[in-house]
């Protein structure tokens, strides 16, 4: 239990700060693909008998490579739900090949927390420290490219290159939590809370700092959820993410509906005033 | 003929079965997954099957009908989707994001109450991959009058759906009200994931959903043609990969065979990639005017 805790922390600030980006970039469909088409990476690994943990990486660092490059011709969504479900339709290929179906499949998506050993502990732990770093350095860029692409152009950063930097930090940052924690959670993570804090504050260094507590609120509210329940954490730690966005969504609100001195200002104006802001 | 077409591959019934079901999902998909992909909502369309499997595993605990649950589950998701839903593309993919993760969440709790109720296994992989060679037949008339049902909303909300596709501002200033059109066109993509889902599994849902859409949109310019290319390219994958994968029990044979999803898939994203061959020669941008040509259509 004591391991579940410590992970759970780990990947919920990795979750926080990777995931602000994911929500200021859109990029909430890659962080859902990469994680989950990776266990095809592991059901070959399995199917070959070598370390699943190989598989997933060479899957998701691909899943990353081919996402950024089919992607520069324009329909990034289209093109990461094909690659989502090649990677898919491979595992499902490897899986009927294979005599272990269910629990792997099982454990994979939804992940074992619970069932954490020291040893799982440091893969996950540097791996995440190379993503927050990654993060930390490519902070000012990312930033510009996400907000005002006109003048990072003109600055000459190159969207292209920092989209296919970012999906592998990406991959990085899930690929390795995804035996652990399951592709469910790490993803879950990722989307609730960050968009939850943006919208509390328009400053970036505090939305994240705001992002990354909420992630781990999110993380230890569902392991003692669960550890009461008896529920998997994957359900509790979605609808906390869910509950900090709803949250986030109803404080800006409640700010827009108190700065706007008319409170009879129709729906349509105050739905105009959501998606302006 | 018997290297195409191993024994009895003409007189099985879940064949028949398959390439009935497989055939209608891919045309209902196909005609949808066009306007999906013209509108960015790909993702969307992807999340509702995983949406709708929650509700196969809702289902399968209550006790209640699958298509009952794969249906109000994606119901429930693009009215959710829709309602948080923001008119920028980066908003929309949160909320996207947002309505799976809770989705997801909910499908791990009912996995593990189906477990603990039952000692069926099997089930989360029959939800999530399906099994299009293990269909009820008695399923085709409700899976082709919804699939007819969905066709009819998308070709009666077409002109102003295509406006408020291409543009938002144009379609309000006609008149157009772009989010009741936005929520129908939500509506009827959940209704056909729900369906092709329950009826060929997740993963060939939204691969049929996208994939024939995006090649076609790579090869015409002209939507009612790329919805035609589209229908006729994933009616024709779906039969192609059926039978290979009816025949790969044959070739492969000490072995089990290798799953239909996984045929169906590789031809449709060969067929993506095939496309993307010719348009590299022309440097023209074919989303762009796609958007003019429609517009002034």
């Amino acid at each position: 239990m004591l391991n579940a805790w410590i992970i759970g922390s780990i990947v919920a600030i990795v979750a926080g700060v990777v995931g602000f980006f994911v929500v200021m970039r859109g990029a909430a469909f890659a962080a859902h693909a990469i994680p989950n088409g990776a266990f095809a990476g592991a059901a070959g690994a399995n199917l070959v008998s070598i370390n699943p943990l190989f598989g997933l990486g060479v899957f998701s660092l691909v899943a990353a490579l081919g996402i950024a490059r089919l992607s520069r011709r324009g329909r990034a969504d289209a093109v990461t739900a094909l690659a989502l479900m090649v990677m898919l339709a491979l595992g499902a290929a490897f899986l009927s090949q294979s005599t272990e179906y269910e629990p792997a499949i099982f454990s994979l998506l939804f992940g074992e927390i619970l069932g954490v050993s020291n040893a799982q502990l440091w893969p996950v732990l540097a791996l995440g420290a190379i993503s927050v770093a990654a993060v930390a350095v490519l902070y000012r860029r990312l930033l510009l490219c996400s907000l005002v692409p006109e003048i990072a152009a003109a600055r000459g950063l190159r969207p292209e290159r920092l989209n296919l930097v970012f999906l592998l930090v990406l991959a990085c940052a899930t690929t390795m939590t995804v035996p652990v924690v399951g592709a469910l959670l790490i993803f879950t993570l990722m989307i609730g809370p960050p968009a939850g804090a943006r919208c509390l504050s328009d400053r970036a260094p505090v939305a994240m700092l705001l992002s990354v507590l909420s992630a781990l609120a999110t993380i230890w509210g569902a392991l003692a959820c669960s550890f009461t329940t008896n529920w998997p954490v994957g359900f509790w730690v979605g609808t906390l993410s869910a509950a900090w966005f709803v949250f986030g969504r109803l404080v800006r609100w409640w700010r827009l509906a108190r700065a706007t001195p008319r409170p009879s200002s129709s729906p349509r104006a105050r739905d105009g005033a959501l998606a302006r802001a | 003929m018997h290297v195409l077409f191993e024994p009895g591959f003409f007189s099985s019934g879940p064949v028949h079965v398959a390439l009935a079901v497989g055939g209608v999902s891919a045309l209902v998909c196909a005609v949808v997954g066009v306007f999906t992909v013209m509108r960015g909502q790909s993702f969307a369309g992807h999340a509702l099957s995983d949406v709708a499997t929650t509700g196969g595993s809702g289902a399968f605990y209550f006790g209640a009908s699958p298509l009952v649950g794969f249906l109000s589950a994606g119901v429930m998701g693009a009215g959710a989707m829709e309602l948080i839903g923001v008119e920028r593309l980066r908003g929309r993919d949160v909320a996207t994001g947002v309505v799976l993760g809770f989705a997801t969440g909910l499908s791990a709790l009912f996995l593990y109450l189906d477990s603990t109720k039952s000692a069926v296994t099997g089930v989360s992989q029959q939800v999530l991959f399906g099994s299009i060679f293990s269909l009820d037949p008695s399923t085709i008339p409700l899976v082709s009058a919804l699939s007819a049902l969905t066709l009819l909303v998308v070709v009666v909300i077409y002109r102003p759906l295509l406006l408020s596709s291409v543009s938002p501002d144009l379609a309000a200033a006609r008149g157009v009200r772009v989010r009741l059109v936005g929520l129908l066109f939500m509506l009827s993509l959940a209704v056909a994931v729900g369906l092709s889902s329950i009826a060929i599994g997740s993963i060939l849902s939204t691969a049929l959903l996208i994939g024939p859409a995006a090649t076609a949109l790579r090869v015409t310019k002209n939507l009612r043609a790329a919805m035609a290319l589209a229908a006729s390219w994933g009616v024709l994958a779906t039969w192609l990969g059926v039978m290979c994968a009816y025949d790969s029990y044959y070739w492969l044979r000490p072995n089990p065979g290798l799953p239909v999803s996984f045929f169906i898939v590789g031809l449709i994203f060969v067929g993506y990639l095939g496309a993307g061959l010719p348009a590299r020669r022309r440097p023209s941008s074919t989303a762009s005017s796609l958007q003019l040509e429609s517009a002034s259509a």
